[in-house]
Order: C-alpha cells, then sequence, then structure tokens
C-alpha cells in the first residue's frame, strides 16, 4: 500500500476554492509568509535551493526550474530582464493552472516575486490564455491587493527591490504554449513560434532576455525555499522530486484535480482519488497520461506504471502535464485519437510546411480510419508520415500531433485493422463493448 | 492552421467608444514605452465586446489608428486568433468544448442538444438570441463535459454538463433567467463530486506560522 500525500505536505492548500482566495486568508495559509526574508538571502541562494530541490517544469518539458534561471545574464546591461509566466493553459486534459491563478493567486504572485528577483528582472507578464476570462479578473484583483499591501511594486516587500507584474491575456490559440509563440502573442502579433538560438535566456520578450516558466513551477518556490530544498526532493524518485498538481478527466467516477507526490502509481491515483475506473479496473482500455500529446498506454502498462517523468518515458509516454485523460472499453479508441488529430490540425499556427499541411493530412486518414475506409497498407503511410513531422518543425507541436498517433498504432494495431476489415465484409466497423453503468 | 476570413456583410463605419478608449489605455500602460502593440489583443477583446460580440473590419481600422500600427497587423492577429469571431453572433454565444476530454464524457450528446435548441453549428437562431460554435479544449477537462457562453454577463464557463442540465441552461436563457456559471450538478468546483477527500484537514488553514528559513547558514557559507 502506497502511503498518501498528507494535507500538511500540501502546497496548494485552496486548490478547491473551499477557502477565500483573498490576501487575507491567502496569508493564513502560508503565502508571504517571511517573503522579505527569503529575498535577503540572496539571487544565489535562491537558485541553488532551486536546483537542489530537484525541481522539474510543471508545464510538460521538465526541464530543471532552477537550472534554467541560472541561464539569464549575471548583470543586467542597457536590456531589462523579464519573468515572463505561461498561464496559456491549453493542453487537452490539463485544468491544473486554472484553479491555481482562481484559488491561490497569490502563491504566484510571490513565486513571481522571488523567481523574478533571482533573474534580476523588474517586470513580470502572466500571459493566461483567453477564454480563462473569471481567471483573469481574479488574478488581477489579486495583483491589485498586493500592490496595495506594498508586497510587490516600488520596494516589494521592504526588500528595496523594485518589481511589477501584469495580467496580459491572449485569444484562444493553443500554440501560444509554446514560450517563444507566448513571447510573439506578448508583442502583439501571431503566435507564431521563433527559431532557436537565440532562446529567450539571450533574447526573449522585446529582444530583453526574458524567462518562461509554467504557472506551477513559479507558484511553488516560495513553499520550496520556506520548508526547505530536501523536504520537496522527500517526495517522488531521484530525478522526478516533488509534489505535482494531477488532473484525472474521462472515464473515472470522479474526475477531479489533486496534488500528490511525483512517482506515485498510476492505479493509486486513479482508485483513491478519482473514484476508480468506469465500470471497475478491469474495464479500463487506456490512459494518456500527461496531456493528449503524449502516447497514450494500453492497461497492461497502466497496471504498474508509476506516474513521473523518467518511468512514463520508459514505457515510451511521457509525463507532460500530468493532464490524465483515462479511456474505459467502451470507448472508440481511434474516434478519440481522430480527435485530438483534429484539434492538432485547427491549432497549428501554418508556419512550417510538414506541420501545416501534416496535421491536415493526418487527420483526414485518421477519419477514414475511424469509418474503416482506409486502406490496410496506409497504417504504415501514417506511421511514416507521422516520423516525417516528428523533428521538422521549429516547435514541438508537430511533435505533439504525431505522437498521439504513434501510439495508438503502437498498443491498437489489430483494432484499426479489425475495422478495415469489417468495412470491406460490411459488417458494423466498431461496436462499443458493454458500457459501465 | 484555421482559415478564417472577414464577414461578406460589413457595416460602413465604427468608432471607438470613450469607454472603450479608457479601458485600453489602463492595458497600453502595462508594456514599455513604444511597446503599445503589445496591447492589441486586449483591445480587440474589448472592442469586440463593444462591437456586440465581433469584430466587424472597421473596427480593425480603428483599433490599427488607435495603436498606431499597420492595419494588416491588426488584420492577422484578428484572423489567427480564434477567440475574435470574424461575424456577428447571437446575444448568447455558446462555445462547445469538443476534444477529446469533453467527448469521452459526452459532448457528443450534448451537441445534438445546441442543434436541436440553437440549429446547425455556426449559426445564429433566427431570434438573434443564440449561437453556437465547437472550439477546442477550454481547460476544463476535470469538469467535462464544459461549454462557454459568452454574453452580456461575461464568458463563464458551465461545467459537468448532461444533455438534461444543458436543456435548463438554454431554456432559463431564453428565457432570461439568470443562470450560475460553474459546475451544473453539486460541485464546488474540481473536487471529486462525492466530496473533496483531500484539504479537509480541521483548523489547519489557519496554523501555518513563520519558521527559521532552512539552509541558511550553511549555504550562506557555501557560497564564495
Amino acid at each position: 500500500m502506497v502511503e498518501l500525500l498528507r494535507d500538511k505536505d500540501r502546497i496548494f492548500t485552496n486548490l478547491y476554492g473551499l477557502q477565500d482566495w483573498r490576501l487575507e486568508a491567502a496569508r493564513k495559509r502560508g503565502a508571504w509568509l517571511g517573503t522579505n526574508e527569503i529575498l535577503q538571502q540572496g539571487r544565489d541562494w535562491i537558485i541553488d535551493n532551486m536546483k537542489a530541490s530537484g525541481l522539474r517544469g510543471r508545464g510538460g518539458a521538465g526541464f530543471p526550474t532552477g537550472l534554467k534561471w541560472s541561464f539569464m545574464p549575471k548583470e543586467v546591461t542597457n536590456r531589462p530582464h523579464y519573468l515572463v509566466v505561461n498561464a496559456d493553459e491549453s493542453e487537452p486534459g490539463t485544468c491544473k493552472d486554472r484553479e491555481m491563478l482562481r484559488h491561490d493567486p497569490h502563491l504566484l504572485i510571490e513565486g513571481a516575486l522571488v523567481a523574478s528577483f533571482a533573474m534580476q528582472a523588474n517586470a513580470c507578464y502572466v500571459y493566461l490564455r483567453g477564454e480563462y476570462v473569471q481567471e483573469r479578473n481574479r488574478l488581477q484583483a489579486a495583483i491589485d491587493e498586493a500592490y496595495a499591501a506594498g508586497l510587490v511594486g516600488k520596494n516589494a516587500c521592504g526588500s528595496g527591490f523594485d518589481f511589477d507584474i501584469y495580467m496580459h491575456h491572449g485569444a484562444g490559440a493553443y500554440i501560444c504554449g509554446e514560450e517563444t509563440a507566448l513571447l510573439e502573442s506578448l508583442e502583439g502579433k501571431k503566435g507564431q513560434p521563433r527559431l532557436k538560438p537565440p532562446f529567450p535566456a539571450n533574447a526573449g520578450l522585446y529582444g530583453c532576455p526574458t524567462t518562461v516558466n509554467n504557472v506551477e513551477s513559479i507558484a511553488v518556490g516560495p513553499t520550496i525555499l520556506r520548508r526547505g530544498a530536501a523536504w520537496f526532493k522527500s517526495f517522488g524518485r531521484d530525478n522526478n522530486a516533488g509534489t505535482k498538481v494531477f488532473c484525472i478527466s474521462g472515464h473515472v467516477n470522479a474526475p477531479c484535480n489533486v496534488e500528490e507526490a511525483l512517482s506515485i502509481p498510476m492505479t493509486t491515483l486513479i482508485e483513491e482519488y478519482a473514484g476508480g475506473v468506469r465500470g471497475g479496473w478491469d474495464n479500463l482500455k487506456c490512459v494518456i497520461p500527461g496531456g493528449s500529446s503524449v502516447p497514450l498506454l494500453p492497461r497492461e502498462i497502466c497496471d504498474d506504471v508509476l506516474m513521473d517523468f523518467d518511468a512514463l518515458s520508459a514505457v515510451k509516454s511521457g509525463m507532460g502535464t500530468a493532464g490524465m485523460i483515462v479511456m474505459d472499453k467502451s470507448t472508440d479508441v481511434v474516434a478519440a485519437i481522430a480527435r485530438l488529430s483534429y484539434f492538432y490540425k485547427h491549432e497549428s499556427c501554418g508556419q512550417c510546411t510538414p506541420c501545416r499541411e501534416g496535421t491536415g493530412w493526418m487527420w483526414r486518414v485518421m477519419e477514414r480510419m475511424v469509418t474503416g475506409e482506409a486502406e490496410m497498407r496506409e497504417i504504415d503511410m501514417l506511421l511514416d508520415v507521422s516520423k516525417q513531422i516528428e523533428g521538422h518543425t521549429i516547435c514541438a507541436l508537430g511533435d505533439a500531433a504525431a505522437w498521439p498517433i504513434q501510439g495508438l498504432i503502437r498498443h491498437f494495431r489489430p483494432e484499426i485493422e479489425e475495422r478495415i476489415n469489417n468495412y470491406r465484409a460490411n459488417k458494423p466497423v466498431f461496436v462499443s463493448q458493454v458500457a459501465a453503468e | 492552421m484555421s482559415a478564417r476570413r472577414l464577414a461578406k456583410d460589413q457595416p460602413d463605419s465604427f468608432v471607438l467608444s470613450a469607454a472603450s478608449k479608457k479601458e485600453i489605455a489602463v492595458w497600453i500602460k502595462k508594456y514599455p514605452k513604444g511597446r503599445q502593440a503589445s496591447a492589441l489583443i486586449p483591445g480587440l477583446w474589448i472592442v469586440q465586446k463593444q462591437a456586440g460580440g465581433w469584430l466587424p473590419a472597421p473596427a480593425l481600422e480603428a483599433i490599427a489608428a488607435h495603436l498606431d500600427m499597420p492595419y494588416i497587423r491588426v488584420y492577422e492577429v484578428a484572423t489567427f486568433y480564434t477567440m475574435f469571431n470574424l461575424a456577428p453572433v447571437g446575444e448568447h454565444h455558446v462555445q462547445l468544448c469538443g476534444t477529446t476530454p469533453c467527448w469521452l464524457r459526452g459532448a457528443g450528446d450534448l451537441k445534438k442538444v445546441c442543434e436541436s435548441k440553437i440549429g446547425p453549428k455556426g449559426s445564429v437562431s433566427a431570434d438573434g438570441k443564440f449561437s453556437w460554435i465547437e472550439v477546442e479544449c477550454l481547460g476544463a477537462c476535470a469538469n467535462a463535459p464544459m461549454i462557454q457562453i459568452s454574453n452580456a454577463d461575461g464568458d463563464g464557463y458551465y461545467e459537468d454538463l448532461t444533455t438534461e442540465n444543458l436543456e435548463v441552461l438554454l431554456d432559463d436563457l431564453a428565457a432570461g433567467r439568470k443562470v450560475k456559471p460553474g459546475p451544473q450538478n453539486a460541485r464546488h468546483t474540481s473536487e471529486p463530486e462525492t466530496g473533496a477527500t483531500t484539504l479537509n484537514t480541521k483548523g489547519f488553514y489557519n496554523k501555518v506560522k513563520k519558521k527559521k528559513l532552512p539552509n541558511t547558514s550553511k549555504t550562506k557559507a557555501g557560497a564564495k
């Protein structure tokens, strides 16, 4: 039996909004506690402790956060430094940043101050996805509270450091979650990713040194520093440290968000928190473990896989954003992945030809596989084309469009073949297995 | 990518209201001098609200002039971002999430409700009260299926929908009754429907006391 995380070790103590989000209540929960003291320890202390905590970026790629901060130039020249918080949460299956923005906004604002201080950035922009209208109003209200209390602004928290934080928003483009597309969008342009190098740490927002971090990566910072890197590192396996907010959606009895330690078994997460798979664990067909971009995992792997970066990449999937999409045996998995192909086709920014043309092509072939009209040889052709898109585009959207399809063919190829055969034999192409309840 | 064009029928003119100008000024102040183009997306959003939920071509010209930008830059942005409606929408503009997590939990059935209550996807109802489109993941997957409704009251998320409660919701809006955004069942937010199993320790929230900052002396000695 795996020991579950206790409430006292949770960072997002108001994840469900059961308490008040405002400054006074947030302070009682521990936000803004001794922030000045943290800043007084100096930039190196903050970055060293963040590195020591083993925190890996929570936005999907899992790059060590402390290391990322250390890439910023050591001295500020004539170009100001910027911190940009990526709150453009749009990965299907992921709905965690939203809860932090609307229920624990002060953790984010405090984290932004600490991170900006460590990188000598006097300004921070928080880029919210356009659809989060209520969340943006909430964040703005929290920012206003922090200004009024002297926590941010001139001489933030009495530290002598001047810090401005601004809420910004997009208008419905998944691609703006890619850091350089986000910067383009923040400059008022189409969200089309930039070629790297130069990396944002050298030339980011307005051509100035910039670091882009996910909401969760920034919001956990102050708590890690207050409670110590060793505390954070005590959760999860080596190289997979800390707690993480998981989103569990799809065919479970009680979909929810929950903060747990990394390296928790997938079974425990689903059974203990999400009320189990609809119709019981035996009714599980597959799980997409880390947001729509990562390959799905069939039930046999789900039985004993751990939810962390290394365990999931070892089974050729990924941790991604930890947005789990659970599918039971009633699911038409080919149609489920075809719907994701449509998503990527819709969200491709159109800049690189392999992605612009390829995502549409893959979607059309997937649709024919759903109906069974495709040719048998097209399965391999689809796999081949997906590999020609993967790695041949400026940003990772091409990869993200290819991986779900590759995962489907890897694990459910017989199901596609059966449909093609059924179609030719004039039989129903897909018969849903008995759905629970 | 999604190819988007401006509507064929366009009004002759558009004037930025004083209220819109005031709101846009707040945004311009957020960015360094000379970077007012950064206020374009929030500005277009404000203009869309003023114009009744969509962006007519003269409005694009007006904001281009206001932000001192070439029209083509504004056109590019307006056609790229899918939250900018390029044709008129209904008083209540329903945006139904159809991506896999919502689809798994019945978004397909919700589409049928919208079709029967409002009309074909992308259309505006005859009385101009409703319009509906399918959108990509809205980021509320633990509360799937869900829709966002843009109207004079804002842009609320309506979550945990069933065909029944969506019908009630649309009927209420049609009758001019107030509706409540958020989960349409007993849930508060994204806790399990059966009740929160975490974050329910009693008296836990007022207990946080300041402690000595860990790692301070050691690390300080270590640094230089």
